[in-house]
């Protein structure tokens, strides 16, 4: 019984075809344990040295900026979440925020340092994640199953703020689902402290290990030119020593506010991403605490009726009041929305992967006439061929984790 | 009793002792992988999950067993017990107590000693080899070709380490090691000798190392790493087939953790808990008791390490093996050598 036949790849054919070759070709993934996602990657390989790497992207397109123009503009949050499976929240804002950028709304400062801190929460979410999935990679299962654990904890904090786990869908245009219930800052309080002694455990069990050190320094080490030229972004361009920090090169949501420091390293290297989102968790520790300590009193919601409809008790009866119920249809009918002037927008947050975009045209309409999203991890995997050619197929493993692609917003 | 009916007794005893080291291992593993995690660990089969291991037989009993397509279908079927029988035969020569009236508590008292488990325990490799190669897929391959090479390369180390050993006891005869441990002290401290001290915990240490990178365990588990190599050599095995690789490493490691045992920690011997004059079965159920002690502190630190420590590189592992160990273990059996013959002359 023969096998099914299927098309070989550019990269096969080289090497297939020539029997007295010492090179092999192996398939890694689109389902293999290194690729957290279904990426697929083809490398060529004699003996344990890469020759040649085929990237192949689109496993999980699920055509969701497609599906962000048939949906309306408060509808295209729940598709955003659903792009990121480590960050959902920061989506979800990134999202809101360019539809505010596009009608030129600016949210009440409680409902931006709720968004701040919940964005943070959500950078440490990502941020601790792949920093133990880079050691899980690397062999060192423990430091995953800890940074886990405070994952669960962030996530029942998102659990308590927006009701799911993972599909958030929190933000909405000009404010928010609701308002944070009140045991929030406790709860966020007891994670920092849970939080920080876990993040300083997991740097003990690996900033000193030998064998880490060896593994990650000089691997898959990527130059600032090339970074720049790639449009990588995120810990992978700091990593480079470019301080490009969304937040701090265009501040939004008040950020210009808050004291923190853009961690940079020398290197490009894995070991110098692993440094840089070390001390970013630290950095968003850091505007989680000032955030909450100022958290400002007030309503969430833009005092705008046609933006966000006032609740019952601001003084809109929706089953009373004639006005109300116009905001109610006017806002929730087909065919009717939210008064989006026709225009264009691109606005970009900081990702916990790097410049996270949004790029809308409004013809007006109660629809976005274009959805687009600028996904950090589609432009920091462009650089990965060129990372892993002459390293081994440990470092191709190590640099994949060091990445941390996620392959929803990928393929989108 | 006869002379053959002490060997199959003792043969019975031996495999059951190392047969029934694998549910032990697998729950110390599972339990202290566990704490080290923050987890629970298995608690659901039986009081305190202590019938997991069982529940794993069952499983791997019941699973198909498949032999890929265009797989050597002999080498496939023959590689795991080449995996699994190998350790075995090493524990042949392991002292694993004293005396029971005159009967040695050892299966072979051979004249070369632990010369005989060292090899047998080489062949080890063959199954791994064989088996990536038989299973026709390129991960089990390269898992088998990075074993070979790793196995290859830490022998020599771990052979000088043992030489070591059997230069401070002055014989390859492993009873006799014990013998000589127990009236100077342990190899490990040098034998009695502050000369010889350093070289001793040097020659243990190193042992230890180069028995983790024998046995496949982390940080030297390059052959089956699962995040690059998906399952290494055994990728392609199901079934009893994959659980005798399981249960060969497991093995590998009880035989391993009691030839150190024999040469560095002084055997069956504990000051104060055994004497060595008493011949009784009382004597005998304590050297035993002893002995797996030692050995089970070992495999304790096995387990331990493996849930710590990431994995190396396979270029850092062959510069680990040969520029490091391999000086390493050669100075200390020159200097053994200088060591000896001053003490003697």
């Amino acid at each position: 019984m023969d096998r099914p036949t299927r098309i070989p790849m550019e990269i096969e054919e080289q090497v297939e075809g020539d029997l007295g070759s010492k090179r092999m070709v192996v398939n890694f993934g689109p389902q293999h344990p290194a690729t957290h996602g279904t990426l697929r990657a083809i490398l060529e390989i004699e003996g344990e040295t890469v020759t040649g790497i085929d990237l192949e992207i689109g496993y999980l397109h699920s055509g969701f900026e497609k599906i962000g123009e048939y949906r309306t503009w408060n509808q295209g949050v729940v598709i955003s979440d659903r792009m990121n499976y480590l960050s959902p929240l920061c989506n979800n804002v990134g999202l809101s925020c360019a539809i505010e950028k596009l009608m030129g709304i600016e949210v009440t400062p409680r409902c931006a340092a709720i968004r701040v801190i919940l964005y943070e929460l959500s950078r440490i979410s990502d941020h601790i994640i792949s920093v133990g999935l880079q050691a899980m990679d690397l062999g060192a299962f423990s430091v995953m199953l800890w940074s886990f654990i405070e994952r669960e904890k962030l996530y029942d904090i998102f659990e308590n703020v927006t009701g799911a786990r993972l599909t958030t869908s929190y933000t909405r245009v000009g404010g928010l689902l609701k308002d944070v219930p009140d045991d929030f800052e406790d709860q966020v309080r007891a994670f920092m402290v849970s939080g920080l002694k876990t993040l300083r455990e997991m740097e003990g069990m690996l900033n000193t290990n030998r064998i880490f050190i060896d593994r990650c320094k000089g691997v898959n080490a990527i130059s600032a030119e090339d970074a720049v030229s790639y449009g990588v972004t995120g810990p992978l361009l700091r990593a480079c020593g470019i301080a490009y920090d969304v937040r701090k090169a265009h501040p939004y949501l008040g950020y210009e506010q808050y004291d923190f420091e853009v961690p940079t390293e020398t290197g490009g290297d894995v070991w110098a991403r692993y440094r840089v989102r070390v001390r970013e968790l630290y950095e968003s520790f850091k505007i989680v605490d000032q955030a909450l300590t100022r958290l400002p009193k007030g309503p969430v919601g833009v005092p705008v009726p046609e933006v966000v409809i006032p609740t019952k008790d601001q003084g809109n009866k929706p089953n009373g009041g004639m006005e109300g119920l116009i905001y109610h249809f006017k806002n929730y009918m087909y065919g009717h929305g939210l008064p989006v002037p026709v225009g264009e927008v691109y606005m970009a947050t900081e990702a916990p992967n790097g410049e996270l975009g949004y790029y809308l045209i409004s013809d007006g309409g109660p629809k976005p006439w274009r959805w687009r999203v600028r996904p950090p991890s589609l432009y920091n995997y462009q650089g990965f061929p060129g990372m892993c050619r002459g390293g081994l197929v440990s470092d191709v493993v190590a640099g994949l984790s060091s990445l941390n692609i996620i392959a929803g917003e990928l393929d989108r | 009793m006869t002379p053959w009916l002490w060997l199959a007794a003792k043969i019975g005893f031996a495999f059951a002792y190392l047969v029934g080291a694998v549910p032990v291992l697998i729950m110390m593993e599972r339990r202290i992988s566990a704490f080290i995690q923050g987890r629970q660990g298995p608690n659901r089969v039986g009081p305190m999950g202590s019938l997991q291991p069982l529940a794993d037989i069952i499983k791997f009993l019941t699973k198909e067993f498949v032999v890929p397509l265009r797989a050597d279908r002999w080498l496939f079927v023959l590689s795991p017990l080449l995996v699994f029988v190998p350790p075995m035969l090493g524990f042949a020569v392991v002292p694993f107590g004293n005396q029971y009236g005159d009967e040695l508590l050892q299966i072979a008292n051979l004249d070369i000693g632990v010369l005989f488990s060292m090899s047998v325990l080489s062949l080890g490799v063959y199954g791994i080899t064989l088996g990536g190669w038989a299973s026709n897929n390129k991960y089990s391959l390269l898992g088998s070709l990075r074993a070979s090479a790793q196995l290859i390369s830490y022998e020599l180390s771990l052979g000088l380490t043992i030489l070591l050993a059997v230069m401070i006891a002055g014989t390859v005869d492993p009873v006799r090691i014990v013998q000589w441990q127990i009236e100077h002290g342990w190899n490990l401290f040098g034998g009695g000798s502050l000369w010889r001290l350093p070289l001793g915990l040097m020659g243990g240490l190193l042992m230890f190392i180069c028995a983790l990178a024998e046995n496949n365990r982390l940080p030297f588990d390059l052959a089956e790493c699962e995040a690059e190599l998906v399952g290494g050599y055994h990728t392609e095995y199901s079934s009893m087939s994959f659980a005798m690789f399981f249960m060969g490493e497991y093995i590998a490691m009880v035989v391993m953790s009691g030839l150190i045992t024999t040469l560095y920690l002084g055997g069956w011997h504990f000051p104060g808990i055994t004497d060595p004059t008493d011949h009784s079965w009382v004597g005998a159920l304590l050297s035993i008791g002893v002995f797996t002690a030692k050995v089970y502190v070992l495999l304790f630190t096995y387990v331990w390490v493996r849930w710590t420590l990431p994995r190396f590189k396979y270029n850092q592992l062959m510069d680990l093996g040969w520029k490091v160990f391999l000086p390493i273990a050669l100075f200390n059996l020159a200097a053994m050598a200088i060591v000896g013959v001053i003490l003697e002359g």
